[in-house]
């Protein structure tokens, strides 16, 4: 069996996201790689470099430089003429793409996959994490999207693949990317970052959110979330938001600070390693989940944390 | 221009799910269903194309059961024109969704047709993305805003940000939390709603075979995390920090 992995990368240099999803579709067959872009030769020496990736299948054009779906589904459809599965992050990119290289090969899609439990057998979570549903799929070809912090990452180094480069036309030019307003920040990526610090809607403003998340962040070199509330209240940008419906991360310590700890909220973090939750409410469900918890006034508690570590 | 809007009828966003004692899937018995809260911020976003004069009709689909009226009956009340309810019994999954959409988008020509991003129940995330392929249309997926004139120019919420795209017309946008603030459909609304008009379909009407590819072998709780300690001081935290190696 023979697995193409789309590649998540910015032109540059190849996310984190790729890593676990290559180890995903090694337990499915060989790994080879797609990288679409435009002028991805370092990406593409990069993706050869991965363990476990035996071929990388290069395609350059201006026009999948943004990697818009409408241009790089055609080039993975066409490549899956010789491939058994279709295996891609749940990142945003890979959300928007994979449905669409599915609908053209007439598959029904394996969402964000958990666990590969045999070659048609995968478990994924339904009803926000609620529940963990084990689907078998009966398409002969498989289109898969991976939950990348339920796998391990594949080595960045140590692997030697081919490289080919392949027929990057398609694009019916009927979309065009017009721009990109990046969030800039100095501190990790919120999917990447061993520690992430995570606010609520306690905080009470976006001042006081910043004014006593940014220093505590900065101390332990960890990335910002913020809960759904948060941002709903405007008091964090909506690329902070850690849950169902914003990123889901699993790093080595997640700190929660006056979230309560709703059930959207848990479905983005449980699987992090260590969960810390500071809160006033004793009750609060985060403290059902986390591994140590203090209870308190997070106004006194953060500025005494953030100055004795 | 004519709007189209796929609404789906799910378990209410506030009910906590059960996992069947069988392993067999959810309990929805006598749990309370509400319009899948992606797809009532679709309709709300239709509305507003109408009522600044970009769109001209609004026509609500849903595939799903005879219940799946009182869904449609919602969007015709928050200001959707007619509806179509394509019925049936069985769980259609968003590939066969979509195959029924673009027959309806092929005999009802919109120029855009919008999308909650993913439903609440089997968060796929695909309908609309399928659906765009299957048209050859292009697609604008997790909109945070939308402009609509002789092309429409979507935001989008990305992982590094807000990713901006213009799209030909016909196209599928799907909508994410902050395209906008759904309204609630006032009581003379839903009294107008039930007289608007709503026709009943079935599959095989567009003669789309909905049979599952994904069978689901079952359904379990996911692993609990067990409660930690408490504990009493900032000190004692700096020093659990510590020996998790990630303060001096």
């Amino acid at each position: 069996m023979s697995v193409l992995v789309l590649v998540e990368h910015d032109g540059k240099s190849i996310k984190d996201a790729t890593l676990a999803t290559v180890t995903a579709a090694s337990k499915l067959g060989e790994v080879h790689a797609l990288v679409a872009g435009n002028n991805v030769d370092a990406v593409t020496q990069g993706a050869a470099k991965i363990a476990g990736v035996a071929k990388v299948y290069a395609a350059s054009a201006p026009a999948l430089e943004h990697q818009l779906a409408e241009a790089v589904a055609p080039v993975a459809a066409g490549l899956m003429e010789s491939h058994d599965a279709f295996v891609v992050p749940a990142t945003t990119t890979g959300k928007n793409i994979a449905p669409r290289v599915a609908a053209l090969l007439d598959v029904m899609q394996i969402t964000d996959i958990l666990s590969v439990e045999g070659p048609d057998t995968f478990t994924r979570p339904i009803y926000a994490g609620n529940a963990i549903a084990t689907v078998k799929s009966k398409d002969a070809k498989k289109v898969i999207t991976v939950r990348t912090t339920a796998f391990e990452k594949a080595a960045a180094e140590g692997g030697s693949g081919t490289v080919e480069q392949v027929d990057a036309a398609g694009d019916p030019g009927t979309s065009s990317f017009v721009s990109l307003d990046a969030s800039e920040s100095e501190r990790p990526e919120l999917t990447s970052a061993k520690v992430i610090v995570s606010g609520g809607r306690a905080f009470g403003s976006s001042d006081q959110f910043h004014a006593l998340l940014d220093p505590l962040a900065d101390k332990l070199g960890a990335a910002v979330g913020a809960s759904r509330a948060a941002v709903d209240a405007g008091y964090a940008p909506n690329d902070y938001q850690v849950g169902q419906t914003g990123k889901i991360v699993a790093p080595e310590v997640y700190v929660a600070i006056g979230i309560s700890g709703a059930i959207q909220h848990l479905a983005g973090m449980k699987d992090s390693k260590t969960i810390i939750a500071i809160n006033k409410d004793e009750e609060a469900p985060i403290f059902q989940v986390a591994d140590i918890g203090l209870v308190g006034d997070l106004f006194k508690i953060v500025p005494e944390l953030t100055e004795k570590l | 221009m004519k709007v189209l809007v796929a609404v789906k009828r799910v378990i209410d966003f506030n009910v906590k799910p059960r996992v069947k004692m069988d392993g067999s899937g959810v309990d929805l018995a006598n749990v309370k269903m509400s319009m899948n809260p992606f797809d009532e911020i679709a309709v709300e976003e239709a509305i507003r194309l109408k009522e600044k004069g970009v769109a001209t009709e609004i026509v609500a689909v849903s595939v799903g059961p005879a219940k799946a009226q009182e869904t449609l009956r919602t969007a015709l009340a928050m200001g959707a024109d007619r509806a179509i309810l394509v019925q049936t019994d069985e769980e259609v999954e968003p590939l066969g969704v979509a195959k029924i959409l673009a027959k309806i988008a092929g005999e009802e020509q919109p120029q855009l047709v919008i999308l909650g991003k993913q439903a609440i129940d089997d968060d796929n995330n695909a309908t609309g993305q399928m659906l765009a392929a299957l048209l050859g249309w292009p697609q604008g997926t997790f909109a945070s805003k939308v402009e609509v004139s002789d092309s429409a120019t979507v935001t989008r919420e990305v992982d590094g940000g807000l990713e901006t795209v213009k799209l030909n017309l016909p196209a599928v946008v799907t909508t994410d939390l902050r395209l906008n603030e759904p309204r609630y459909a006032s009581l003379p609304n839903i009294m107008k709603a039930k007289s608007k008009p709503l026709a009943t379909k079935a599959p095989a009407d567009y003669g789309v075979d909905t049979a599952r590819r994904l069978e689901t072998l079952k359904v379990v709780e996911p692993a609990k995390r067990q409660a930690g300690i408490k504990v009493g001081s900032v000190d004692e935290l700096v020093e659990r920090l510590k020996g998790l190696g990630i303060a001096k």
